[in-house]
């Protein structure tokens, strides 16, 4: 909910997020589930590959005519009674949200999912305002009760359990009976629905966010499982969407393309339950939709990206599939990254947003297995792109000393030949030395990090290098040997 | 995933490969290099050891690219006069092969040359049954061993079919996969000793998993992961063995497994 950034203290979370048992219970449940329901989409559909390759491609057009398509979406929404805002920063896009608000008298605000809204803390400046805002999504909902922030960017409560939200759910319905059934994740989506109903009639503006920008048409597009986003747009006075530039998207055929690999990455559906358009607020005629419809589109330091290596991740179409195939997300989830934007696309996007002083962490804290990268729809290459922002830690001198400095004397004996092989051959001599009892060791100088864990294996003895150099010598040998002795028998 | 391509080599001559041992097999396991010269030499090659320190992963992962190009370049000058260069490794065949020619973008006095390299650099196990046809090896390994999917080996070179395919040819042996075969074990170089409770957490897991198949024997074709696994499993008390998957292959199997004494104590 609030934008705090805790990325520099990333190592403390870690501590925090493996000793949390509900946490390690709720996420012991998110790789498996989500990996198989994409790998079983992506196998019955043979195209998969070759969507993926076009996804890539409509997104790598868009961003290329990156002006062009933003002109010709803020055309389109004039055109059909609606209103394009740009904001080059959090604070821009905040006010300008408010602004609308204020004009509107409104009281309370509903949400439909929108992570740009947490980006720039729109929730807090709301409220501080006297404006409530409240969240429809049933993830979202269950975090706004607990005051936390998102910990995944398809499915902000995957941090909790069943039972957690049960509880919650007790603490603050207060008309909640306590006999009241709620042992099912159904029951406690009737619950929330219930809650929720009356609070979709009431508001005076509605906020969501958007998946897609249609050039085209100047529609937005947002895909929901739960229907919360249709509530939220159509029964305020005004529609207001959030979005960040690289949500463009030339026209409603490339958005049919995006479609199809955006549900099998990010869930294994074949389609969201609901995917609405909107285009415009209500017309002469409509049954029903808003009075107003603004979209407020967010820079805030994307367009930065734009001419350089990192361009490549505003391809990002949000499905999640990097996160739900990462292993460092699986063991940690996504509040220990800090940031609003976790997982392998967060460790790439937040130091972009938020700067590679405050985010360091994040790209260093991969293992570089390459997964994310392997189901990525629009096949952004995650890892290069965090191998990157190291790079521009390493030139910045930012890497943290110990590990500049071990980096240093290794690459200066590696880079040494006639050096590395005799100082390999004594270390490697004296290290097996010392182990040859256990073979292992379970504590060792230097490597602490390693040790605390694991044990380390003794050395063999001599190095390969060395011992095949003996090997040869003594083979070329037995070989002249052999030669002499033939040459005396003849 | 590559196939064979009888560039230099044409039929029936001997082919030269430098073997590339990697500096973990270098310094901590030559047994594994002697595997890899052994499974190379009955597959046909002749196989020379130039001198050489690192690929020059580490500090590539680390953000150091003057070090990995200095490196890199180090690697091209000792190899690019074999006909194959290969490694008992995923991870130093994939910096190799899919990442030196993003260390010479933009020199043309380089270009050209690092791409014909890297066309004939290998993993060892994917070299021996893609580029040299083996089908059977001739070894024995008495019990159940399980097999870890290195991600390097994986990912970038499509290692996977070719481990489990000569494995099923060794005498004895019976193969029992383990869930999730192809999940990082958070070794990831560097990255385990810059956060090692991420890294604990994850080699934890695939611990479980290994333990789960009731095997006797861990196999892989990466050192550096089998050394954070079999130290994760000897630090919890498992009573699984970690080898190299040449080892096995070579019929080299009886020797100490990763991180147990010599017989007798002799290093
Ligand atoms: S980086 Fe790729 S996999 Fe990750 S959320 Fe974005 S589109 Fe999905």
């Amino acid at each position: 909910m609030s934008v705090e950034i805790t990325s520099p203290a990333f190592k403390q979370n870690v501590a925090h997020a493996l000793d949390d048992v509900n946490l390690q219970t709720a996420l012991a449940k998110v790789g498996p589930g989500f990996i198989s329901r994409r790998l079983g989409a992506a196998d019955k559909m043979p195209e998969f590959e070759a969507l993926r390759d076009s996804a890539r491609d409509i997104k790598n057009h868009t961003l290329a005519h990156l002006d062009l398509y933003m002109e010709r979406f803020e055309a389109k929404v004039k055109e059909m009674g609606g209103h394009v805002h740009f904001a080059v920063d959090a604070a821009e896009a905040r006010d300008i949200v408010t602004d609308i608000c204020r004009r509107l008298g409104a009281k309370t605000v509903t949400k439909g999912k929108t992570m740009i809204s947490e980006e720039i803390g729109l929730n807090d400046h709301l409220a501080a305002r006297g404006i409530e805002p409240v969240e429809t999504d049933l993830g979202e909902y269950l975090i706004q009760i607990r005051g936390e922030a998102p910990s995944h960017i398809i499915a902000p409560a995957i941090h909790l359990t069943k039972d957690q939200v049960e509880a919650d759910f007790r603490r603050v319905h207060a008309d909640l009976p306590p006999e009241r059934d709620l042992s099912e994740p159904t029951s406690l989506l009737a619950e929330a629905r219930g809650k929720l109903r009356q609070r979709f009639l009431a508001a005076d503006v509605g906020v969501t966010g958007a998946n897609f920008l249609v050039a085209e048409t100047g529609t937005s597009i947002i895909v929901t499982n739960e229907g919360n986003g249709d509530l939220t747009q159509t029964l305020p006075k005004a529609h207001v969407v959030l979005a960040s530039i690289e949500k463009l998207v030339p026209t409603l055929e490339d958005v049919s393309q995006l479609l199809r690999v955006l549900a099998r990455s990010a869930t294994g559906q074949e389609m969201s339950v609901y995917t609405t358009f909107s285009t415009g607020p209500r017309r002469a005629g409509d049954a029903d939709g808003p009075g107003e419809y603004h979209v407020v589109i967010l820079d805030n330091g994307r367009s930065g990206m734009l001419a350089g290596q990192l361009r490549e991740m505003l391809r990002c179409i949000r499905c999640g599939a990097c996160m739900n195939h990462c292993p460092v997300y699986h063991a940690i989830g996504g509040h220990a990254y800090g940031w609003v934007y976790p997982g392998p696309m967060g460790a790439v996007l937040t130091p972009s947003l938020i700067g590679i002083e405050k985010g360091a962490n994040l790209p260093n804290a991969s293992t570089f297995c390459g997964r994310c990268e392997e189901v990525c729809p629009v096949r952004i290459p995650l890892p290069k792109l965090m191998r990157h922002w190291r790079e521009k830690e390493f030139e910045r001198h930012l890497t943290p000393a110990p590990q500049r400095y071990g980096l240093g004397v290794w690459g200066f004996f590696a880079r040494r030949g006639w050096l590395y092989r005799p100082a390999t051959r004594l270390a490697m001599g004296a290290l097996a030395l010392l182990g040859r009892t256990r073979g292992r060791f379970s504590s060792l100088p230097l490597a602490g990090g390693w040790t605390k864990y694991r044990d380390f294996p003794a050395p063999e003895g001599d190095t390969f290098q060395a011992q095949w150099r003996k090997r040869k010598e003594r083979e070329t040998l037995a070989r002249a040997e052999a030669a002499a002795a033939r040459g005396d028998a003849a | 995933m590559h196939p064979a391509s009888p560039t230099e080599t044409d039929a029936g001559k001997t082919p030269r490969v430098g073997l590339f041992c990697t500096c973990l097999v270098d310094t901590l396991r030559p047994s594994v290099g002697f595997a890899a010269a052994k499974l190379l030499e009955e597959a046909g090659c002749e196989v020379d050891v130039p001198r050489q320190t690192c690929c020059g992963q580490p500090a590539f992962n680390s953000g150091d690219r003057a070090t990995s190009r200095a490196l890199a370049e180090q690697v091209i000058v000792a190899f690019e006069g074999y006909d194959y260069v290969v490694a008992p490794s995923g991870s130093c065949a994939g910096m190799i092969k899919a990442h030196y020619p993003e260390l010479f973008v933009g020199d043309p006095d380089w270009m050209g040359r690092v791409d014909r390299f890297c066309a004939k650099v290998f993993e060892l196990v994917s070299f021996l049954v893609d580029v040299r046809g083996v089908a059977r090896v001739a070894a024995a390994y008495e019990g159940t061993v399980t097999y870890h999917d290195s991600c390097s080996g994986l990912r970038e070179l499509g290692v996977k079919r070719q481990p489990r395919a000569l494995l099923a040819t060794v005498d004895g042996l019976s193969l029992v996969e383990m869930g999730e075969a192809d999940t990082c074990c958070g070794f990831g170089g560097t990255f385990c000793v810059k956060y090692p409770q991420v890294s604990d957490a994850i080699v934890g897991k695939k611990a479980d998993h290994i333990d789960a198949t009731g095997a006797g024997t861990l196999l892989a074709g990466d050192l550096g992961c089998l050394m954070n696994m079999a130290g994760k499993l000897q630090r919890r008390g498992s009573p699984v063995r970690a080898r190299h998957v040449a080892e096995v292959l070579a019929g080299m199997g009886d020797g100490p497994a990763i991180g147990e004494p010599a017989p007798s104590g002799k290093a």
